[in-house]
């Protein structure tokens, strides 16, 4: 756990510099946190991040699988928007937790 | 009178059956099971078939020699359930009415998930090893194979026993060793995480395992498509691996009844609370085993743990209490590691797989997370505890849930 800041603003994160508290998270701070892993967010990027906060926030559990058949972005997609580990940037960019595969 | 349905007879299905018949008087209860297949299938067997170590018939027994008598057994597919009218709706319009219902239908493949795993090349060149007819035809393409490029992958996450595929490339390297043609076989091991298993303690040891034994392991490795002509497996980031065989874990599915009865999330599988094994949406139906959400190992040895919680709980229920037995998602699993060893691994939610002595602390007489001979005997008595113990609803000389006795943190 440490403090960092983004935008100006001071927020708590992981280790692997996800945020603890999803809602310290704003647009700007999405926009920082996508810079340090090498990508310029566009409408598109944060059509994916509103819908991954809003499952996120409802409890639900994440998966590319569910995401690609979500209708917002279809799987390829998603890989071109957030290339190598998908799952993993756009959820540390939502500033939500990291998701887990725990079996 | 009140009904007791149980949907499945497999592994939960079968020990509910057992236990609750076992527990509950005869004359106040009815039980009645529903399965469409009249054959149980001994399924950690498939795992051997491909390299001759089980044949067809070590693998197989009539689901009815392990169902009580007294409970009504029938043969026959669920289409959907009602679960405000607590109704069963079976094909050909047979409707059965409940006043308590276990789901415990299993995960099962969903090769046509995967664009191109069911065309020209499968089973012939591409083969899953998840079902009997698919380990059949791996063991006869295995039989006359002399080498090239053997190829391991996993679909999508999460599948049942999570090892399966570790154990099937450990058991391949010994199979082609034994063949001696171990030279000319090259072996890949692709899976979507980003490393050999979920749980970090037992990556680091499976790794140093693969490596050790010259399987070349591809990670984050998300497949999108399987091109038959050129015999090569493509990830959504651009990737490509080329295969002369290849044997797939298809994209494991809870029953179609479970999202026409708008029970499930988008793979079928039901929410459950993972303490009570109660469904998050309904009182009066319980979750059983892989079709559950819980996040452990879709394992049967799991569902023998859990099986133990979930009676003590419904029968507190039937007296009108509050279930008071938590679950704590205890999974138990040996990982066959070739050569006659294996390694076992321990775990729960919370717990990851540690180092040390099962069940007796540095007694034993199995080591955990260390591959031996004796863990390897573990793992072949299974099959006979599976049909004696585990199905019958007799209880395991090993604590129900897991025990720290004897685990090494470091
Ligand atoms: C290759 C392989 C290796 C494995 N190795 C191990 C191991 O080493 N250790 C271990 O603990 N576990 C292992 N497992 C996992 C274990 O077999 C399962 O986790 C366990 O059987 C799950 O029990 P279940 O009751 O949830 O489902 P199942 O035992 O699969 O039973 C589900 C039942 O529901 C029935 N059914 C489904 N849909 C319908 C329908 N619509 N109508 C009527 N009936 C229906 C099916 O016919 C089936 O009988 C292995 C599995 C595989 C495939």
């Amino acid at each position: 756990m440490a403090e960092k800041i983004f935008a100006g603003v001071s927020v708590t994160v992981t280790d692997e510099g996800y945020l603890t508290i999803p809602s310290q998270w704003t647009k700007e701070i999405a926009i920082e946190i996508a810079k340090e892993e090498g990508l310029t967010l566009t409408d598109k990027h944060f059509a994916v991040i509103e819908y991954l906060r809003e499952r996120v926030l409802k409890g639900e559990a994440l998966t590319i699988r569910s995401i690609g058949k979500s209708g917002v972005v279809d799987t390829k997609g998603f890989y071109e928007l957030f290339p190598g580990a998908p799952l993993k940037k756009a959820t540390k960019i939502a500033g939500v937790a990291k998701p887990v595969s725990c079996v | 009178m009140n009904k007791i349905v149980i949907l499945g007879a497999g592994t939960g299905g079968t020990i509910m059956a057992n236990r609750l018949y076992k527990s509950l008087s005869k004359k106040d209860w009815e039980i009645t099971i529903i399965d469409n297949d009249p054959i149980h299938y001994y399924q950690p067997g498939f795992l051997f078939i491909p390299f001759g170590t089980y044949k067809k018939k070590d693998v197989l027994k009539p689901k009815a020699d392990f169902i009580p008598k007294g409970v009504k057994f029938v043969l026959n597919k669920i289409d959907r359930i009602d679960p405000k009218t607590n109704n069963v709706f079976l094909d050909g319009g047979d409707v059965i009415s409940y006043d308590y219902l276990i789901i415990t239908t299993g995960t099962h493949i969903k090769p046509d998930e995967t664009p191109g795993l069911m065309d020209s090349l499968w089973r012939k060149k591409i083969f899953d090893f998840y079902t009997l007819e698919g380990s059949l035809a791996l063991h006869e393409f295995f039989k006359t194979w002399q080498g090239g490029t053997l190829v391991s992958s996993i679909a999508e996450m999460p599948f049942k026993c999570p090892v399966a595929p570790l154990e099937f490339v450990f058991l391949a390297d010994e199979y082609f060793t034994k063949r001696g043609i171990r030279d000319k076989v090259k072996i890949i091991y692709t899976t979507p995480l980003s490393g050999a298993f979920t749980k970090p303690k037992c990556t680091l040891v499976l790794g140093d395992l693969l490596k050790e034994k010259n399987i070349e392991v591809v990670t984050d490795f998300y497949i999108e498509r399987i091109d038959n002509d050129t015999q090569t497996i493509h990830s959504f980031d651009g990737r490509e691996v080329k295969f002369d065989v290849l044997s797939f874990v298809p994209v494991n599915m809870g029953a179609d009844f479970i999202s026409k009865s708008g029970l499930g999330d988008d793979l079928n599988y039901i929410p459950t609370n993972k303490f009570t094994l109660q469904s998050e949406q309904f009182e009066n139906i319980f979750i059983l085993g892989d079709t559950s959400n819980i996040p452990t190992s879709k394992a049967g040895a799991v569902v023998h743990f859990a099986s133990e919680i979930l009676t003590e709980n419904m029968l507190s229920i039937f007296k009108g209490e509050t279930p008071k037995a938590q679950f704590d998602g205890h999974a138990n699993c040996f990982i066959e590691t070739g050569f006659g060893k294996a390694a076992l691994i321990d775990f729960n939610y919370d717990v990851e797989p540690l180092r040390g002595a099962f069940p007796i602390p540095i007694l034993g007489p199995m080591k955990l997370l260390k591959p031996t001979r004796i863990n390897h005997f573990g793992k072949l008595a299974f099959r006979w505890i599976y049909w004696n113990i585990l199905l019958k609803g007799r209880d395991l000389p090993v604590s129900t849930n897991m025990s720290m006795k004897g685990k090494i943190v470091d």
